[in-house]
């Protein structure tokens, strides 16, 4: 992985999570935060296409239908720029935990597939921090969609990949683009240096898994640490 | 001889059939690049030749998060030259591309020459840059006007004073506004003489008469119209 970004120092960790829509990554890392709170590693999470600066840009765009596969992948990397310069390395340089749900590998899986050329959006996020660790949540497809579509009714244009072209409706071409991001996700797999996690595993087995993954990361971890506390159940997250 | 892009360009679309001129006006601020490009436009559009004309940070798509981060103050070096970045390759798509296909001419008021400068000064690889903007297409002609720092100052501050942005406040290379601006743009300046003779540059001393400026430019405008 690492001649994909320039060398970084910081003494904090960096915790990625990869994986198509309904992979059930996003669910994994907020119960891996748990974990690591209740250890007492001051932890910051961050997420993809979050940023107030181009958010209203990015939905507006969106809502037109009028964005490129460039202008689409500009707009994500600069989204990410931000939240890299603010929510993900200052936080890294003072020694914490960064949980960021999706990170670079997202654009090159999405950016690829939408036809932008694979060495410029390699450059482009070239100035990232290299993950201590970086989850791809492997899943089939059909047991993603069966996960989506469950409780929803309709699908975003963009999320469908309607913009390609590659069906006339979305559920047809929801499957298509997710099909090709993931054969994306696992052409890079190599490159890239993932932590393959089989997304169809139960849920606390996959968890189990990543904990010991992630508890080997904090090997020799410097950063400053609160007092652990005892997790705190809400009666609404009682089970 | 076929357009080509700078570099890998945008894969999907392809720069063969893209006739049209593309004619660019380069500079820093305050050397008189939009009352060239309307005059320039007048002239061609007389000779028969219709002109869509294209500038900096024009884009609809994001031209909004520009104002906004810029009155907010709040943009690292490298996010700017994204945002930048985005607004270029908008106008690119929307803009220069379908109408170089539709054989006009595009007048474009600065180009990518002008975020790699921007951008450089502000300490972002050139390399990372170049290759970012491999997307752009080599334009027929680039005008270069150029003015050194000492006429520069009084025509800035005669048409609406220094400003903030214009003046590299953010750089921080000093408090004091004059002589920042002043040791700003003397950066920018250095680096399109640089990228001027890497790119081929038409330079045009900007402290010329209008009049006289035009006529530079028209001298080498002529034959790549009718070519």
């Amino acid at each position: 992985m690492i001649e994909l970004f320039t060398p970084t120092e910081h003494r904090g960790r960096l915790i990625i999570v990869e994986g198509i829509d309904g992979s059930g990554k996003s669910t994994q890392l907020s119960l891996l935060r748990k974990f690591l709170e209740s250890q007492g590693y001051p932890v910051v999470f961050t997420e993809w296409n979050s940023s107030d600066l181009v958010k209203e840009t990015t939905k507006r765009g969106k809502r037109k239908q009028n964005l490129t596969p460039t202008t689409f992948s500009l707009l994500h990397a600069t989204d990410f720029a931000h939240r890299f310069h603010h929510a993900i390395l200052p936080p890294l340089k003072a020694g914490m935990v960064v949980l960021a749900d999706r990170y670079v590998f997202t654009a090159y899986a999405r950016d690829a597939v939408r036809g932008c050329d694979a060495t410029w959006v390699r450059n482009l996020y070239s100035f990232a921090v290299t993950p201590s660790v970086a989850f791809y949540f492997r899943v089939p497809i059909d047991v993603a969609i069966k996960r989506i579509l469950t409780g929803r009714t309709k699908l975003k244009w963009y999320e469908a990949g309607m913009d390609m072209g590659l069906a006339p409706d979305e559920r047809a071409s929801f499957r298509l683009f997710q099909s090709r991001i993931l054969e994306e996700y696992d052409a890079m797999t190599q490159e890239v240096g993932f932590d393959v996690v089989d997304a169809t595993l139960p849920v606390n087995k996959q968890q189990e898994a990543m904990r010991g993954r992630v508890v080997a990361a904090l090997n020799g971890y410097t950063g400053k640490k609160h007092i652990a506390t005892l997790p705190r159940i809400y009666p609404s997250e009682a089970r | 001889m076929g357009r080509r892009y700078m570099g890998r360009g945008l894969p999907y679309v392809s720069a063969d059939d893209l006739g049209g001129r593309l004619i660019v006006v380069e500079g820093t601020d305050g050397v008189g690049r939009s009352t060239q490009m309307a005059l320039l436009q007048q002239w061609i559009e007389l000779q028969g030749f219709p002109v869509v004309t294209t500038g900096w940070s024009r884009s609809n798509l994001v031209s909004t998060s520009i104002e906004a981060a810029k009155s907010g103050n709040m943009l690292s070096g490298l996010t700017y030259t994204l945002l930048y970045a985005t607004d270029f390759a908008d106008r690119l798509e929307n803009v220069i591309i379908p109408a170089l296909r539709s054989g006009f001419v595009v007048l474009s008021d600065r180009y990518v020459y002008t975020a790699i400068a921007r951008s450089s000064v502000r300490g972002i690889d050139k390399d990372y840059l170049r290759k970012i903007f491999e997307i752009a297409l080599v334009p027929d002609l680039t005008f270069l006007l150029r003015v050194d720092v000492e006429t520069l100052i009084p025509r800035v501050i005669e048409a609406d004073g220094l400003n903030y942005w214009e003046s590299g406040m953010d750089m921080h290379l000093d408090a004091d506004y004059f002589e920042s601006f002043r040791r700003y743009q003397m950066l920018l300046i250095h680096e399109f003489d640089v990228m001027g003779k890497e790119y081929g540059f038409e330079s045009v001393d900007a402290s010329l008469s209008i009049d006289a400026i035009q006529e530079q430019i028209r001298q080498k405008v002529g034959p790549i119209l009718k070519g």
